[in-house]
C-alpha cells in the first residue's frame, strides 16, 4: 500500500512522515499530482496560515486535484480547515469539500482560555465510524490550532474549548481530524492506523 | 476540558543527558532518547530538551539527537539552549522538533521573535524566562540566572506575547533547585495577564506543588527536571494524585 502525503509549504510534515514510519507505512512525501492519484491513500498534513496555503494549493492546481480524488484522504490540522469551505483567517475561500464554516476562537475570559488552544484535550460525542474503531471512550489527542470548524453533520467527533467544535470531519472519501494524531500517543496512532485500514 | 501539561525536562550535552538520572530500566543512563520514550510511555505530555553544549560545532551533535526523538517518540517536544539565529531554529525544525524555545538571544534581540513567528508560526515559538526578584522587584536575568538585566519580568512577558511568542516558559531563579514550591505570585500575575499559555518552572519539590501551581500560580503546564530524573516522583502517582484532587490531567 502506497501512501502519499501532500508536500506544499506547510511546517511539521516530518513528524507526519515518523509517525506513518513507525506504523510501518511506506509513504512518500510529494507534489507530483500522477504520483498523489495512484496512491492507495493520501494525507494532507498542515500547519501555517490558511490563505497562504490556499495560494501555494492554487498555484500548484492541488486544489481541484484533491476534490477529484476518489481514494481514502484525510486531511490534518490545517489540513481540516483546508477542506472546509471558509476559514476567517485572512477571509480565505478554501476547499470546500466540506460545506463547514471555520471561526477564530475568541477568548471569553483570558485567565480561563487562552489562544491558541495548546495541549491535550478530549475526543467526545464519538460516532460510530471506521476512522474511530477501538478508540478507548473520551481519549485525549493533542492540539495546537487559533481557528475551529463548526460542528456540523459531518462531524464525526467534538471537542470542548471556549465552543463545542467538529474535532474530526468525515464525507464520503474524506477524513479528516484538527488535532495533530501524529503527536498524540497512543490514540493517534490508532487513528492513523484505523485510516490505514480504511 | 483542555488539562493541565507535565512536563520532564532532559538537560544535553554533546548529545547525552547529563545530570544523574536514576532509572534502573535505563541500559544507558545517558541515551536521551531511551529516556524520552520512558518518559513518553509513562504519561509525560511533552518533553522539553536543553541543550547546554557550549561550543558550535556540537550543534549538529544536537540537531541528529532532535532527529532520533521525533523518530522514536509520539508526543510533542521543544528544543532549546543556546539558539540565536532564525538558521538554528530552521535546522532543528527541518529535524523533527515542534517548539523552539529561545532565551538570551530574544533578550539581545527582541526582533527574533517576529521572525520566528513570521516564519515558522507561533505554535513553535516557545521564550523562556529566566527571573529573580531584586529587593522586591522582578528583573528578567539571563546566562542561566547569572546576568542582571534591566528589563521588568512582567513588562518583557507581556512584549514576547506582543511579539508573536506561543508559549512563555518561566523560571524562577529564586525557586529553582529549592524543591520548596514554584513561584506561585508571579506566575500567576503574568498568566492572568497574558493570553498565551504560561509554563511554569522552578522549585517543584512534591506533588502538592503541583496541584498549587496549577490553581494558586494559574499556569498551564509545570516542567521539572531532577524529581522525575531520580524518580522522587513518578509521573503516573503525580498524574493520579492531581486527578484525584480534581486537577485537570490526561489520562
Amino acid at each position: 500500500m502506497k501512501i502519499a502525503v501532500i508536500k506544499y509549504n506547510s511546517g511539521n510534515v516530518q513528524s507526519v512522515l515518523y509517525a506513518l514510519e513507525r506504523l510501518g507505512a511506506d509513504a512518500v512525501l510529494t507534489d507530483d499530482p500522477d504520483q498523489i492519484r495512484a496512491a492507495d491513500k493520501v494525507i494532507f498534513p498542515g500547519q501555517g496560515e490558511a490563505s497562504t496555503a490556499m495560494k501555494y494549493l492554487k498555484s500548484r492546481k492541488l486544489d481541484s486535484l484533491i476534490k477529484e480524488l476518489k481514494q481514502p484522504f484525510l486531511g490534518v490540522c490545517l489540513g481540516l480547515q483546508l477542506l472546509c469551505e471558509h476559514s476567517e483567517e485572512n477571509d480565505t475561500e478554501c476547499l470546500g469539500v466540506f460545506p463547514v464554516k471555520v471561526k477564530k476562537f475568541i477568548p471569553e475570559n483570558s485567565q480561563e482560555f487562552k489562544v491558541p488552544h495548546v495541549g491535550w484535550n478530549e475526543l467526545e460525542n464519538l460516532v460510530d465510524n471506521p476512522l474511530l474503531k477501538d478508540l478507548s471512550a473520551n481519549p485525549f489527542v493533542y492540539y495546537v490550532h487559533s481557528f475551529f470548524a463548526e460542528l456540523a453533520p459531518e462531524t464525526i467527533a467534538s471537542t470542548h474549548y471556549i465552543h463545542d467544535f467538529s474535532a474530526m470531519l468525515h464525507r464520503d472519501n474524506y477524513y479528516a481530524i484538527q488535532a495533530h494524531p501524529e503527536k498524540s500517543g497512543l490514540v493517534g496512532e490508532k487513528l492513523l492506523s484505523n485510516f490505514l485500514s480504511i | 476540558m483542555l488539562t493541565k501539561r507535565i512536563i520532564p525536562c532532559l538537560d544535553i550535552k554533546d548529545g547525552r543527558t547529563v545530570k544523574g538520572v536514576n532509572f534502573v530500566e535505563l541500559r544507558d543512563a545517558g541515551d536521551p532518547v531511551e529516556l524520552a520514550k520512558i518518559y513518553s510511555d509513562e504519561g509525560a505530555d511533552e518533553l522539553v530538551f536543553l541543550d547546554i553544549t557550549a561550543t558550535v560545532d556540537k550543534r549538529k551533535t544536537l540537531a541528529e539527537l532532535v532527529t532520533k526523538v521525533a523518530k522514536a517518540i509520539n508526543i510533542p517536544f521543544t528544543v532549546g539552549g543556546g539558539i540565536s539565529t532564525i538558521e538554528d531554529v530552521k535546522v532543528l525544525l527541518n529535524a523533527g522538533a515542534d517548539k523552539i524555545s529561545i532565551n538570551s538571544a530574544a533578550v539581545h534581540n527582541p526582533q527574533i521573535i517576529n521572525e520566528m513567528a513570521a516564519e515558522f508560526g507561533s505554535q513553535c515559538v516557545v521564550v523562556a524566562i529566566d527571573t529573580r526578584s531584586v529587593d522586591g522587584i522582578d528583573f528578567v536575568h539571563t546566562h542561566g540566572g547569572r546576568k542582571a538585566t534591566l528589563l521588568r519580568t512582567q513588562a518583557w512577558a507581556q512584549e514576547v506575547c506582543d511579539r508573536g511568542a506561543g508559549e512563555i516558559l518561566l523560571t524562577s531563579m529564586d525557586h529553582d533547585g529549592t524543591k520548596a514550591g514554584f513561584a506561585n505570585e508571579i506566575l500567576a500575575e503574568i498568566s492572568s495577564m497574558l493570553s498565551i499559555p504560561v509554563i511554569a518552572s522552578g522549585g517543584a519539590g512534591n506533588m502538592a506543588h503541583f496541584k498549587d501551581v496549577f490553581t494558586f500560580g494559574k499556569a498551564d503546564a509545570a516542567l521539572a527536571a531532577s524529581i522525575f530524573h531520580f524518580k522522587e516522583i513518578p509521573i503516573p502517582s503525580l498524574k493520579s494524585y492531581l486527578d484525584e484532587e480534581g486537577i485537570s490531567i490526561r489520562k
